[in-house]
This record gives C-alpha cells, structure tokens and sequence, in this order.
C-alpha cells in the first residue's frame, strides 16, 4: 500500500558560506510514523530539522507538506499542522507553565487577541494527557527539564500540531526523565501523532522509533526500519565506534559498546 | 489569580496620588479648595471668590495639571517600552535607551537649542532625532547577517555612543553662558517647562502608542522565548518586532521631547511590576504603565519640594532609583532566574 508522504523534501541543500551542511537530500515521512534522526555532532540534523520546519530557507530544493511547498502554506495555518519542540533551553523570565502553554493557540488567533475560555480549557487538558497539570501554575525556570521538555510538548498539543518535529528532546534530561519522555512520545504515536526527532542515543531510536534517518557528512547515509538500519556495521560508519547490537530475552535491542567491553577486559587481566 | 483586584487599585492609587500632588506645591491647596474649584469649573455648583477662582485655575489648570499629566504620560512611557525591550530583547537589564532612543534624542535636542530660537524646532529636531538614532541601529543590524537580537544590540550601542559623540561636539561649540547651561539642564531633565499644549500634543500619541504596546503584548512573551520558537509558533517575528521598536522608540522620544533625560524609570518599573504581577507581560505592561505613573508623580513631587530650588528630575529619579535598585536586586533576581 503507497501511502501519499505527509512532509517530503526534494534536493534539499544547505551551506553556511561555502561548507556544505546538506547535499541533496530527498525525504519522505508518511502520517503515523516515528522517524529519528541520527547523526554525529554537526552532521546537518539541526540544519534539516529547521529547514522541514521553514525556518530556514534551503539554497537549493523544496519542503512539501501534504504535497503542498511550504513556503505556499502561511506560517500560522503550518504552525496548526506541525509544531517545533525545541531542546530546552535557559529562559530569563518565569513564565507560569500555563502560560507558556497558552502559547501553542497564538495559531488560531487572530492578529489581535485574548485567550478564550475555550484556549484556557485546551491548555490545561494538554497539560493533563501528560500528566502534568499540577505544574499548571509553576514558574516555567522552576521546574526540571524533564518537565519543561514535557511542557513544550504540551504546547505542541495545544497547538493541536499532530507532526511534532523535536530537535534532540532527550539531551539535557537526567536517566529517568529520558525514559519518561521516550513513554510520552510511544503513547502519543499510538494516538496517530507523527514524530520527526533526532538524537544522539542509537537506542532511543530501536525503542521508540519506526524509522531510522542516519545522517553523515550532510548526506543520507541510511534510511529505513530502525531494526534493519541500526546494525553495529552502519553505527560504525556513522559514529566511528565499535557498538554490537544485541537483542534481549523480548523484542527489545540494547547497543553494547566494545570499545568500553575491551578497555574492562584489559583491565582486569592487566 | 492573585492580580485580579491589583489594576483597580492601582488606578485608584493614581487618582489619589495625582490628587494630593495638585494639592501640594509652594502654594499649598487645601483638598477641599481643590475639590469647590472643581465642582464650579465642572458642575458650576457652590461658591467661590473670583478672585480666589482665578488663582486656583492658574495654579492648578495652567501649572499644576499639565504637569502632573505629562509626569503619568513619562512614567507610563518609559516604563511600557522598558518593559517591553526587556521581553523582546529576553534580558531583564534592558531600558528604553537600548536602541539609542534617548540619546539621539538628547542630540537632537541640544542641536535645536544651539540653532534655533523656536521651542517647537527644538522639541521637533529632537523627536527627529530620536527615530534616527534607532534606524541607524536597525540599519546596523540589518547590514549583517546573524543573530537579530544581538546585532540590535550591538547596533545600539554604535548609535548611542555616535550620538553621544556628536552631543559633545554641540556641548563644545554651544555658546558657555546661554545655551550649555540650558542644554545641560535640559539633559538632567526637568518637568518645569511643561505647559497644556505640549502635554496634549505629546499625549495622544503617548497614549496611542501606550495602547498598542498593551494590544501586541501576548506577542511579546513569545518574542521572550526565542525568534525560532515564535516563528515556529506562526508570528511574523522580525515584522512584529520592529512594529514594537516603532512604538517604544515613539513614546520614549517624546518623554525626552517634553521633559529631557529621564533615567532609571524604564529599568526599575518593569522589575516592581513583576515582583507585582509575575512575568506575564499581557499583565506586567498594563501594571508597568500604571506603576511608572505614580512613580514619577511622586518622584516629581520630591523634586518639587524637598529643597528651596527644584532638582532636576533626571537627577531625583537616579538617587531614589539606584540605591532602590540596589536594594530589591535579590528579591528582582526571583524575577529572572
């Protein structure tokens, strides 16, 4: 079954000056699916992540979404459709949560507005399908970055976005609050949300993703199931590191790093 | 909320502060009079000597009044596009002058005095001024490409210090015995000059200006959160920006146009505004108005009074400001961290 793509890039290139970020890279992402992004430091995710968002214009190359070029689509009428979540970020200003919240219906608003009745209703139930509405009235610089990662998403939500593009969500959250958000975005995806995220960790991508994007050298080095695509041969490719993929007792993959397994080795029969 | 009964009483703390300030003065006025001249001149009830009627209506409509307008006019000004610099420019310590409003102002000012004899060729060259000195900026900033908000910056400190280069030269070349001692008295700032038609011309833009500010204040908490954040969010960011550098340069120039060089109002009100209201600016602008008002009645009262000669208010603002600065730093810090 052919599937029309939700967003699709074509030839997309990017240089500042004259380094090339991104050579021409063709993407197809259907409705419903999870696709990460993976890539070493300065590969090009960011750039591309920006780039499918409009807010960076490509030298050469188009974004569609819904077959429509998004530089055709008004940028509010886009914002409704597809919501950025950005990496978290140090904020001078205390916002309440639910303000911060509330942001996500400036979409819907006209030039001039006020929150409605009906804007502060949706705010608060995006807080509550993310089980965080006792933050509703905390200072947005307050709370931990698990939670502030969670609040952006629920801007998302009442954005009423359903394809979330998330630049590196997990970096800058603690063990738990990685796999709390990891929960967050499986629960959501099985609602019909589309997720676009790029990250630095092969296995937030075996466990949550449908599809693997691998970026190097600003091109696509690979691009497919995460379970075909995640293999120790392309990480190696990828990050220049000896990882083994194992498969565990159920259906989840873990990546052992044999670089580390041989330093313990040497070390304990030196 | 916590801030639902706060505007009424702000207000009404604006009233009586106005109120007690048209009282005070050299020569004192009794509430009481105030209030019989009041209900002649509006209502034509009770009676009053026409003599004493003429007195009361010099002191309080010709002196009195306009200057206690045009102080609400300044305070409210200087504190909105304070407030509102430091959400678009996502830095608490940012005040009005950030884009060298003030000081193409204050050059455009001192410049008029030196060529000409018309006080309205002085207000307007110094009007004119001001909205150069903040294209330049713009332009400055525009010239590159990179991060806005930091080649804003940048810009702004190029044009201040321009303009306050070119304000020497004019100090330099100003005649010492008439036009330095008015140019620096005019850079100290002072409500003393302020008459009705000044107030009134300068107001409706002021309030206009004021007005809008409030409007587009929803914009400017995400303006707060990062241009990328807030064109993801589908605003026209760079179009709503300079939208709102128009209307803060706009009632900024005209507190210089009407009373001089007024410092530390747009820097400190904003931070009591928020130890107030919190950071939300659809709230924090109208309290920021409200509260610079009032500030600046009494400020203007204390130049008034406090010695035999008035103090420049320019200086009145600065030695309640800073140590009061220095003071609520800790609690103003909460504010921002």
């Amino acid at each position: 079954m052919e599937l029309k793509p939700i967003i699709r890039t074509e030839g997309i290139t990017f240089g500042y000056t004259d380094r090339p970020v991104l050579r021409n890279i063709d993407l197809a992402i259907t409705k419903g699916e999870v696709v990460t992004l993976l890539g070493p430091n300065g590969c090009g995710k960011s750039t591309l992540i920006k780039v499918m968002l409009g807010l960076l214009n490509p030298e050469k190359g188009r974004v569609f979404y819904n077959g429509k070029d998004i530089n055709h689509i008004g940028p509010k009428s886009l914002a409704r459709d597809i919501a950025y979540v950005p990496q978290i970020h140090k904020m001078p200003f205390p916002y309440a949560v639910i303000d911060v919240v509330l942001m996500g219906r400036i979409p819907h608003k006209r030039f001039f507005f006020r929150y409605s009745k009906e804007d502060m209703d949706i705010a608060y139930n995006a807080l509550e399908r993310l089980s965080i509405s006792h933050l509703a009235e905390r200072p947005y610089t307050n709370i931990s970055g698990g939670e502030r990662q969670l609040t952006l998403i629920a801007r998302a939500l009442a954005q009423g976005a359903r394809t979330l593009i998330m630049d590196e969500p997990a970096s800058g959250l603690d063990y738990g609050n990685q796999l709390r958000l990891l929960e967050q975005i499986i629960r959501l995806s099985r609602e019909g949300y589309t997720f676009i995220k790029s990250t630095h960790f092969p296995e937030h991508a075996l466990w949550v993703a449908d599809r693997a994007i691998m970026i190097k050298d600003s091109v696509i080095l690979a691009d497919g199931p995460c379970d075909d695509v995640i293999n120790s041969e392309q990480l190696y490719h990828l990050y220049n590191v000896k990882v083994s993929v194992m498969k565990l007792n159920g259906s989840l993959r873990v990546c052992v790093p044999e670089t580390i397994c041989g330093c313990m080795a040497f070390g304990a029969t030196g | 909320m916590r801030v639902k009964g706060l505007f009424p009483l702000l207000s009404l703390l604006l009233v009586l502060t106005a109120m007690v300030s048209l009282a005070l003065g050299k020569y004192p006025v009794p509430l009481k009079d105030i209030a019989r001249y009041f209900g002649f001149r509006l209502f034509g009830v009770g009676n009053i000597s026409p003599e004493y009627y003429q007195i009361l209506g010099n002191l309080l409509m010709d002196i009195r009044l306009p200057r206690i307008l045009a102080a609400i006019l300044i305070g409210a000004s200087l504190s909105v596009s304070g407030a509102a610099f430091q959400a678009m420019f996502v830095n608490p310590l940012v005040s009005p002058g950030l884009l060298g409003v003030l000081a193409g102002a204050s050059f455009g000012a001192a410049l008029g005095m030196v060529f000409s004899k018309s006080w309205l060729a002085v207000q307007t060259c110094s009007f004119l001024f001001g909205f150069v000195a903040v294209l330049i900026s713009v332009g400055i900033a525009k010239m590159h490409k990179g991060n806005t908000i930091l080649l804003l910056v940048l810009g702004g400190v190029i044009s201040g210090a321009l303009f306050t280069s070119l304000l020497s030269i004019i100090k330099y070349i100003a005649d010492p015995y008439n036009q330095l001692p008015a140019i620096v008295q005019w850079l100290m700032g002072g409500l003393s000059l302020v008459d009705r038609i000044t107030v009134f011309a300068v107001g409706v833009p002021q309030i206009a200006g004021i007005l809008m500010i409030c409007l587009f204040s929803g914009y400017l908490n995400v303006l707060s959160m990062g241009d990328e954040e807030a064109r993801a969010l589908g605003i026209p960011v760079e179009w709503v920006r300079m939208l709102l550098i128009f209307l803060a340069t706009l009632i900024s120039a005209l507190t210089v146009v009407v009373a001089g060089m007024i410092g530390w109002v747009g820097l400190i009100i904003p931070h009591i505004a928020r130890i107030l209201v919190g950071p939300n600016n659809k709230i924090l602008i109208p309290a920021s108005a409200l509260i610079g008002a009032i500030y600046l009645i009494v400020v203007d009262d204390v130049s008034r009074l406090l010695f035999n000669v008035e103090v420049p208010i320019g200086i009145t603002t600065s030695l309640i400001g800073i140590p009061f600065f220095a003071f609520i730093l800790k609690k103003a810090r909460r504010g921002w961290n």
